[in-house]
């Protein structure tokens, strides 16, 4: 499988990564030379073998049911939450207008 | 008075502990090389010489008062600029995350403060950890403090991606740092710049507040001059954390304690598949004088197979890019970090002008490749497949274990190269994680020992791998190579 520059277009739109024709055309023999070369997976025989999930066993925890067990995680930090946004007002996250 | 920062872990330690030294003046001494190699090597990028200076204040008041000194009390330490610091910048070494300030520390940044490390500075990196030379930090590249004896004094690369780690230890900067490593990111900037670096079984150490490239691979761990430093360190490091769902709930062994280089008893696997097709000869020498270390220290050496190795960088580059395509889409200039609003645009628009002017080159291609083998239609044929494959590996080393109790293998197929030697082509160095990539894809603890210096006065790396949990037989191997390898080299000051 090979892409073109329609193909390259699409999943920069989807990745919602602004590119230039320009860009577009450099990155097509790059991102195919990448494909090619990862292709030889399709050559292992992988037969009843189940895709990799946990590297390392382990189990999923569920933590404790109480509010602001830890205060690292908890409630309550709406100003340091909003503190490194780039557009706060009134203790919300500013963004363009999205109802016409 | 011998210089300070001649000193590494073990000895700043001790020597603060007895008072041969205080804490002070190690801290200050390691911030006037920082701030003289600055320019020239670009190894941090941001210095914090008055954090190092508080917390080495706190360890001299706290031996003067008499009171009991935290494991690494008076080591002021680099840390790698993709951990997040209370109040100071961290940026991934990117533009989008250009002025971002954590309101919260890292669970193991926060142990090291917490053992009574100082913080010397952040410590520049490949952009989101994606590059092996660190030529894809917004900040610049980071130049080797390594030169070639041609006496070309040509600029090589420090490695990657924990690059700015890697030779400010080396250099002398700071005594240890932290690194990150995902495909190889500390055992192979370690190699290239003659010090030492181990990545713990993958959870041993909490991702959180670490900037998430590859979640399923990422794992924190250090790099300081020898394996003693390293295995301090990373005691330092590791331990359970409830906000890491991945983290391992194990008690952390008291790895410093168990260090032996008395190998009898043990097996070392030699996989055959490392051997690579035009192997570079110094590079193959360096094993084999590995191998002989090892049979010196006791240990029985066998040749095992370890049959799917040369899929796994191949498996690396399509699950590793498809991590990364998630976690990064959180950059969206909404939230933290830069947002670019063109005029006019809407919120789409406005995603779409951030991540293009926020990520570098190599951030873009990977999330491109990521966002691809995960679209509908080809995500069995990449993104399964490379899922399965990565199964296979993981039983090869499985099988391995079985015979071998560490594999020791190079930690890279060169020495350092020059910088900009292979960042025109995305692929060939893509290939210089070759040896490093597996172990990571199958979680195992690895590290790497400097083993000597090739014909161009380079230093090369040894790697060893051990089994899950066993990062003592990693510590253990390592320490047996560097007793015999007596690595003594270090660049000449010349910044």
């Amino acid at each position: 499988m090979s892409v073109d520059t329609a193909t390259v277009a699409k999943i920069a739109a989807l990745a919602r990564i602004k590119v230039s024709e320009q860009e577009i055309a450099a990155m097509v023999p790059e991102l195919n030379g990448i494909l090619a070369w990862v292709e030889q997976l399709g050559e292992v025989d992988v037969t009843g073998i189940e895709p990799m999930t946990a590297v390392i066993p382990n189990t999923l925890r569920l933590r404790d049911d109480v509010i602001n067990a830890d205060p690292l995680t908890g409630g309550n930090m709406r100003d340091a939450v909003l503190a490194n946004a780039p557009a706060a007002e009134h203790g919300f996250f500013g963004v363009p207008k999205v109802i016409e | 008075m011998t210089d300070l920062t001649d000193l590494g872990v073990a000895a700043i330690r001790d020597g603060v502990a007895k008072g041969e030294f205080t804490a002070v003046e190690v801290a200050t001494a390691f911030n006037a090389n920082v701030a003289a190699a600055q320019a020239a090597l670009n190894a941090f990028i941001v210095t914090t010489p008055e954090k190092a200076l508080d917390a080495a204040r706190a360890a001299d008041a706290a031996r003067a008062a008499g009171q009991p000194l935290g494991k690494l009390a008076g080591v002021p330490i680099g840390m790698k600029d993709l951990f997040a610091t209370t109040g100071v910048q961290t940026t991934a070494a990117s533009h989008i995350l250009e002025g971002f300030t954590p309101q919260d520390e890292s669970t193991v940044s926060q142990k090291l403060w917490d053992a009574g490390a100082g913080m010397l500075g952040k410590l520049n990196l490949d952009q989101f950890a994606m590059g092996s030379s660190n030529e894809t930090s917004h900040f610049g590249n980071v130049v080797s403090p390594w030169r070639r004896n041609d006496g070309g004094n040509a600029a090589l690369a420090p490695g990657g991606s924990s690059g700015g780690s890697a030779a400010a230890v080396a250099a002398r900067l700071a005594p240890a740092a932290t690194g990150t490593d995902t495909g190889g990111s500390i055992r192979q900037p370690a190699a290239f710049t003659g010090i030492s670096g181990i990545k713990p079984t993958y959870g041993r150490c909490s991702r959180w507040g670490i900037v998430a490239f590859a979640s399923s691979l990422d794992q924190a761990g250090p790099m300081a001059r020898d394996v003693r430093d390293c295995a301090i360190l990373l005691e330092a490091m590791a331990g359970f954390d409830a906000k890491d769902a991945t983290s391992l709930d194990l008690p952390v062994p008291a790895w410093e304690a168990g260090l032996s280089g008395d190998l009898k008893g043990k097996k070392v696997g030699i996989p055959r598949e490392y051997r690579l097709d035009g192997m570079d000869d110094e590079v193959a020498k360096s094993w084999e004088q590995g191998i002989a270390w090892l049979t010196d220290a006791g240990a029985e050496v066998i040749d095992i197979s370890l049959p799917h190795t040369k899929y796994a960088l191949p498996t690396y580059y399509i699950i590793a890019p498809a991590e990364a395509s998630s976690n990064l889409a959180r950059y969206d200039g909404v939230r933290y970090g830069l947002r670019d609003l063109p005029t006019g645009a809407g919120l789409q628009d406005m995603y779409a002008a951030t991540r293009a002017a926020g990520f570098g080159a190599e951030v873009k291609r990977r999330i491109l490749i990521g966002t691809y083998v995960l679209s509908a239609g080809f995500y069995d044929a990449y993104y399964t497949q490379a899922q399965k494959v990565r199964t296979l590996i993981s039983h090869d080393f499985t099988n391995a274990f079985t015979e071998v109790d560490v594999i020791l293998a190079p930690t890279a197929p060169s020495a350092a190269f020059a910088l900009g030697e292979k960042s025109a082509d995305p692929l060939e160095m893509y290939l210089n994680d070759v040896f490093s990539v597996p172990a990571s894809l199958a979680g195992l603890p690895a590290m790497s020992v400097p083993a000597g210096l090739n014909r161009e006065g380079l230093p090369l790396g040894l790697q060893i791998i051990g089994r899950p949990f066993d990062e003592q037989g990693v510590l253990n191997a390592g320490l047996a190579i560097e007793s015999r390898a007596a690595f003594a080299a270090r660049p000449d000051r010349w910044w």
